[in-house]
């Protein structure tokens, strides 16, 4: 009774907080809920597959000029705050040269997914579609 | 800092980035985000395992 209290009050006001949060900072969406254990590791693994491609040298999408590029660019912007301060410190490559820089620019498009990933399941924890 | 990793290397870390990432958002309880955590990652490291043998094969 209590718990379906609580998700009725949970799911009538602004329901996108852990959402937006997880966004922009990965596990930020759980920190809010107080699952800390979880938030952590999700940090953990998206900010270091993040970290990792930046040091691989992998790319990181500026613009927009094809739909491949269009694709990498939602990706990367999936990292939230992890790809506005690459951004704003000239991080990443402007094109893959290397081997090595190819996988990079796949962990960084692959984090920000994951990242938005998390971000739903953050969402979904709130509303209490899951437990 | 730069960062090269091997081929093999790669695979492992994507693996288990990706594997934590998945069991936590795919399952509800701690033991079995455990078991599926573990089983994506086998099936990642598995699979890349087996498909470098099957394309080593194919190219000779």
């Amino acid at each position: 009774m209590a718990t379906s209290t609580s998700k009725t009050a949970a799911s009538s006001g602004f329901q996108y907080g852990p959402l937006l949060a997880g966004w922009i900072l990965p596990g930020a969406g759980h920190f809010m809920q107080r699952k800390w254990i979880r938030g952590a590791l999700l940090l953990l693994a998206i900010g270091g597959m993040f970290v990792l491609g930046i040091a691989m040298q992998g790319k990181l999408y500026t613009s927009a000029q094809s739909i491949l590029d269009m694709l990498g660019f939602a990706g990367d912007l999936g990292s939230g705050i992890f790809y506005l301060i690459s951004r704003q410190l000239g991080l990443g490559a402007d094109s893959v040269q290397t081997t090595t820089a190819d996988y990079g620019k796949c962990f960084i498009v692959v984090a920000g997914l994951l990242n938005v990933i998390a971000a739903v399941d953050a969402h979904n924890l709130y509303t209490g579609r899951k437990q | 800092m730069i960062f090269r990793p091997s081929h093999f290397t790669a695979v492992l870390l994507f693996a288990l980035f990706t594997s934590v990432v998945f069991a936590i958002t795919q399952r509800s309880t701690p033991q079995r985000m455990f078991r599926y955590g573990a089983a994506c990652f086998g099936i990642f490291a598995g699979s890349a395992i087996v498909l470098s043998w099957l394309m080593y094969f194919l190219a000779r």
